[in-house]
C-alpha cells in the first residue's frame, strides 16, 4: 500500500494521518504541506517517538557533500528518517554582482558559477544578451560554442564518475575521472587560455578562434577516452557491489521528479527524455545527430549510467562537430559589440574610439527581458536578463539546475541507509557554486 | 604430536637463565620485526595503491620513500594531543592502546622461520630445541581467535568514548561487524583445524609441508580443505580487519574518520599502527593456515630455518598484495549488504562445507561408519547423502531469505514517501 495524497482536502488528510498512524513514522519528510503537518502533530503519538532518532548534520564541512552542502539527518540507527538540505554556505552574490558589471564583463562573473562547467553559464548568459541586443552571431562561432561545451559536457560528467566513485569507496577511481578530465582541461587551456573560469563564450561570439592544429587535439581526445570508459564499466558498472550500492538507492518516480522542477540526468533517469539540446534546440543543435539518454527505474545506477553514456553521446556530437565546422569570423562584426583588434587601434582613430568605449562603459541593451535556457551537464541552466537600457543588466538571474535538482534530496534520503545518503547526494551531483550563486 | 599436559610440565619444570633469555630474545625480536615489517607494509600500501591509480607515491624520505612512516610517525608524535571536552576522558586514552597490545600479542603464535621440509622446524637457540615463534602454544588458534576480538573492543570503545555522534556510528558498526564476522572466520578456520587435528600452529605448519598431489602441487591446506574455507576465511578476515571494502568503520566518505574522528597526534597513529599491524598479523595468519607458512624447499646456500624465513615472507607479501589490491578496486559494501554476506553466504558456506569435510572424515575411517567395506564406497555414500541435505538446506535457505525479503519490500511499501503533487 502506498500513500499518496493528490489533494490537501481535510478529510483526505484525516485519512493519511490514520494511515501514518498505523505504520512507522520513518517515512515522513520535512516537505510537507501545513496543514498535514499541523493534522499529523495533533494526532496521537506515533510508533517512533518512543524510539530515539539523533540529528546530524551532514557537513558543511564533510568530505562527500560535494563542497559545502549541509544535510541535516535525523538518523534511527543507521537508518536516515527524515533530511533538510540546508544551502548558503557558498553565496557570494554573483546575481547582484552582474548588476555592476557591464555585459562584457558579465561573462566573467557568471563563469564562476558552475566551476565544473564553466562554458554553460557563458553560453546561457550570452544567448540572453544576443537576444536582447538582437544580433546573429556567425555560424563558425555557433559551431565553436557547439564543441567547447560538447567538451566541457564530458569533462563535467568525468569529474562526476571521479566523485561518485570516490563517495562510494572506489577510490582509485577518483584519480581516474581526474586524469581524463585533464586532457579536456588541456584542451581549454589550449583554445581559451585558462582551465576553468574561461571568459571565452562572450556575447557577440568567442573570444578567440580556435587555435591551430585543434583537429588534432580533439581527435587525440576522442582516440584517448573509448577505452577509457570501457575500463570504467569494468571497474564500476559490471562490478557487483557497484550495481548493489547504487541500484534501486535514491529512487524518483517520474511524477515526483517533474513536481519538484528536476531537470538533466536525474529527470531522465526517471524515464522523462527532457533534454533541450533536442527539445528546444539552440546552437546548431538541430544541425546534429544525437541520442538524449533516457533511464528507466530513476535509481542512482540510472543517473551514474546516463552520465557515462552521455559522455559516449557528446563524444559522437564533438566527431560531427569537427567535421561540419565552417570556417568565417568566430565573432560579430558590429563596432558596437565586438572590440576592434589590437592591430586596428593604431591605424584607425574609430576604432580606438571603440576600443575605449566598449572598455569603459561598455555597449548598451536595448530595454527589455530575456530567458535563454541551455541544457548544462546538471540540467535546465537558464539565463534571465532585465535590460533598462544602459549597458549593465538591472537584473540578471540564473536558473541553476543544481539549486532546483537539490529539491528532490528529502524524498531520495527519506527511508535510505547512511552510506546510501552519500551515494544520493553523489548522484545528484550538486554544484555548489551554482546554487548558492 | 606432543600430548600437551606433557609438554606443559615440561616447560614448567626447569626454568632457569637460558629459558628467560630465550623467551625475552624472541619477545624483542618479535617485537621489532613486527614493528619493521609494519612500517614497510605502510610504504608498501601507499606504494602499491599509488601505481594502482597511476601515481607515483611517497619518494621523497629516505630512499624510495622507505621512511616515510617513520616521518609521518615523528610528525604525528609531536602534535597536539586533543582530548574532546564531551569525551570519557579514560576510555579515550585507553582505547588506542586495547586495539594496539591484541595486535601484537597475537603475532606472538605465528611460526616465522624455521625447517619443516628436512626437519621439524626447530632450530637450536641457548642449547635448546625451540620453534622461531614467540610462544608455541597448544591453543595457538584459539588465541588468535581472540586476540581478534578483544582487538575490537579498541575500536568500540574509541567511538564510544569519543562523546562525537560519527565516530559512534563507526563504533556500532564495528561491534555488529565484529559479532557476524567472527562466527564465519571461526566456521572456515574449523575446516583447516579438521584437517590438521591441532590447534598449534607449528602442527599446521609441519602437516602442510610434505608433497601434495603429484609431487609437484604443495600439500597446503588451501588446496587439501578445497579452497572454499580459504575464501571464506580471506573475506571474513578482510572485513575483520576493517579493510577496503569492509571498512565501514571508517568510512570516510560516510563518517568523515569513523571511530578516529576526534583522534589526532600519537594516539591517531596508535591506531594506524594497531590497524596496519593486525592486517600483517591477518596475513601470516593466512599464511600460516593455509599456504604452509615458513615450510618450502631449500635450495642449499642458506641455513634451512632460513629458507624457512624467506618462503614466510614471500608469501605473505603476495597475500598483503592482495590486501592492497581490493583496496585499490573494490567499492565499499554498505552496513546491510555487509551483514547480508556474513549471516546468508559466508556462515551457511562454511557450516556447510566443515560438515561435508567432516562427513568425508568419518567415512574414510571404516572402524567408525560401517556403511560398506571399503573407505572410498563410504565416502562416496556420505557425499551423496552430504549433497542432498546440501541441496535442502540451500533451498531452505533460499525460501527463508526470499520470504524475508519480500515481507520486508511489503513492509517498505507501507511507509513509502507520502508525496505531494500541487
Amino acid at each position: 500500500m502506498t500513500i499518496t495524497n493528490q489533494s490537501t482536502d481535510k478529510d483526505d488528510t484525516a485519512g493519511l494521518v490514520d494511515q501514518l498512524d498505523s505504520v512507522p513514522r520513518r517515512g515522513a519528510v520535512l516537505r510537507m504541506s501545513e496543514v498535514q503537518a499541523a493534522e499529523i502533530e495533533d494526532s496521537e503519538p506515533l510508533a517512533s517517538e518512543n524510539d530515539q532518532t539523533m540529528l546530524v548534520n551532514m557537513g558543511p564541512a564533510h568530505p562527500s557533500t560535494h563542497g559545502v552542502l549541509r544535510l541535516m539527518l535525523e538518523m534511527d540507527g543507521e537508518a536516515v528518517v527524515r533530511s533538510k538540505p540546508i544551502i548558503g554556505y557558498l553565496h557570494t552574490g554573483m546575481e547582484k554582482t552582474a548588476e555592476d558589471l557591464t555585459y562584457l564583463q558579465g561573462a566573467t562573473n557568471v563563469t564562476r558559477m558552475d566551476y565544473a562547467s564553466p562554458l554553460f553559464t557563458e553560453l546561457a548568459f550570452s544567448l540572453a544578451v544576443e537576444k536582447l541586443i538582437g544580433i546573429e552571431v556567425p555560424p563558425r562561432a555557433v559551431w565553436i560554442r557547439m564543441l567547447m561545451t560538447e567538451m566541457n559536457r564530458i569533462s563535467s560528467h568525468l569529474l562526476f564518475m571521479a566523485t561518485n566513485g570516490m563517495d562510494l569507496g572506489a577510490v582509485s577511481m577518483m584519480i581516474y575521472g581526474w586524469r581524463e578530465r585533464e586532457q579536456v582541461l588541456r584542451f581549454f587551456q589550449k583554445v581559451t587560455g585558462l582551465r576553468m573560469n574561461h571568459n571565452y563564450i562572450r556575447p557577440g561570439g568567442v573570444a578567440a578562434d580556435l587555435p591551430p592544429g585543434w583537429e588534432e587535439d580533439v581527435m587525440q581526445l576522442l582516440e584517448m577516452l573509448p577505452p577509457r570508459l570501457a575500463e570504467y564499466d569494468i571497474l564500476m558498472t559490471g562490478q557487483p557491489i557497484w550495481r548493489e550500492r547504487l541500484q534501486g538507492v535514491g529512487n524518483l518516480t517520474q511524477e515526483e521528479a517533474l513536481a519538484l522542477s528536476v531537470t538533466g540526468p536525474i529527470l531522465r533517469s526517471t524515464g522523462v527524455a527532457w533534454d533541450l539540446r533536442a527539445d528546444q534546440p539552440y546552437l546548431a543543435y538541430d544541425e546534429v545527430d544525437f541520442d538524449v539518454v533516457v533511464g528507466s527505474f530513476g535509481d542512482a545506477f540510472d543517473r551514474y549510467a546516463i552520465r557515462l553514456n552521455e559522455i559516449r553521446e557528446s563524444m559522437n556530437l564533438v566527431r560531427q562537430i569537427v567535421e561540419k565546422m565552417p570556417s568565417g569570423d568566430y565573432r560579430v562584426q558590429d563596432t558596437k559589440v565586438t572590440p576592434p583588434p589590437r592591430g586596428r587601434i593604431d591605424e584607425s582613430m574609430e576604432a580606438l574610439i571603440h576600443h575605449f568605449k566598449i572598455f569603459t562603459e561598455g555597449f548598451k541593451v536595448p530595454e527589455g527581458e530575456a530567458y535563454a535556457a541551455v541544457e548544462s551537464p546538471r540540467g535546465e541552466l537558464g539565463c534571465y536578463i532585465v535590460s533598462d537600457g544602459s549597458a549593465k543588466p538591472y537584473r540578471m538571474h540564473i536558473r541553476g539546475p543544481s539549486f532546483y535538482n537539490l529539491q528532490c534530496m528529502s524524498h531520495m534520503l527519506a527511508n535510505s541507509q547512511l552510506a546510501d545518503a552519500v551515494a544520493i547526494i553523489s548522484s545528484v551531483d550538486p554544484i555548489l557554486g551554482e546554487v548558492d550563486r | 604430536m606432543q600430548d600437551p599436559k606433557q609438554d606443559f610440565l615440561e616447560s614448567n619444570s626447569s626454568l632457569d637463565l637460558g629459558d628467560v633469555l630465550l623467551a625475552s630474545g624472541k619477545g624483542v625480536v618479535a617485537f621489532v620485526v613486527l614493528l619493521v615489517s609494519v612500517m614497510l607494509m605502510v610504504w608498501f600500501e601507499r606504494k602499491v595503491v599509488s601505481r594502482l591509480q597511476n601515481r607515483i607515491g611517497p619518494n621523497i624520505a629516505g630512499p624510495f620513500g622507505l621512511l616515510q612512516t617513520l616521518a609521518d610517525g615523528t610528525k604525528l608524535f609531536f602534535k597536539e594531543d586533543i582530548i574532546p571536552t564531551r569525551s570519557d576522558r579514560f576510555v579515550f586514552q585507553l582505547a588506542p592502546y586495547l586495539s594496539l597490545v591484541p595486535a601484537f600479542l597475537t603475532f606472538a603464535v605465528v611460526p616465522i622461520a624455521g625447517d619443516f621440509s628436512s626437519g621439524d622446524g626447530r632450530v637450536e637457540m641457548f642449547g635448546r630445541q625451540t620453534f622461531i615463534q614467540v610462544a608455541d602454544v597448544p591453543i595457538g588458534i584459539l588465541f588468535f581467535l581472540g586476540m581478534s576480538s578483544l582487538g575490537i573492543y579498541g575500536i568500540m570503545l574509541a567511538g564510544w568514548s569519543s562523546g562525537s555522534k560519527y565516530p559512534l556510528l563507526g563504533s556500532v558498526r564495528a561491534s555488529a561487524q565484529a559479532i557476524s564476522y567472527e562466527a564465519a572466520l571461526g566456521l572456515s578456520l574449523a575446516a583447516v583445524l579438521l584437517v590438521s587435528e591441532s590447534l598449534r600452529t607449528t602442527d599446521i605448519v609441519a602437516r602442510q609441508a610434505g608433497e601434495g598431489f603429484f609431487g609437484i602441487v604443495p600439500n597446503w591446506n588451501v588446496l587439501v580443505t578445497g579452497v572454499i574455507p580459504f575464501v571464506v576465511f580471506l573475506i571474513a578476515g578482510t572485513a575483520e580487519l576493517n579493510r577496503p571494502p569492509f571498512d565501514l568503520v571508517e568510512a570516510e566518505q560516510e563518517l568523515v574518520g569513523g571511530f578516529h574522528t576526534e583522534y589526532s597526534s600519537i594516539r591517531f597513529a596508535l591506531f594506524f599502527l594497531a590497524e596496519f599491524m593486525n592486517t600483517v598479523t591477518m596475513g601470516a595468519i593466512i599464511v600460516t593456515l593455509f599456504f604452509g607458512g615458513p615450510s618450502g624447499p631449500n635450495f642449499g646456500i642458506l641455513p634451512g630455518w632460513l629458507w624457512g624465513f624467506v618462503w614466510f615472507f614471500s608469501k605473505l607479501i603476495v597475500l598483503l598484495f592482495t590486501f592492497v589490491w581490493f583496496r585499490g578496486t573494490l567499492p565499499r559494501l554498505r552496513y546491510d549488504q555487509l551483514m547480508n554476506l556474513g549471516w546468508k553466504i559466508l556462515i551457511p558456506v562454511s557450516l556447510a562445507w566443515l560438515l561435508i569435510l567432516g562427513g568425508i572424515r568419518v567415512a574414510q575411517q571404516p572402524d567408525a561408519i560401517n556403511l560398506t567395506s571399503s573407505a572410498q564406497a563410504n565416502t562416496y555414500i556420505v557425499l551423496g547423502i552430504a549433497g542432498v541435505i546440501f541441496c535442502f538446506c540451500t533451498l531452505l535457505l533460499l525460501a527463508a531469505v526470499s520470504t524475508a525479503r519480500r515481507e520486508r519490500l511489503k513492509t517498505e511499501g507501507l511507509v513509502a514517501v507520502p508525496m505531494e503533487v500541487e
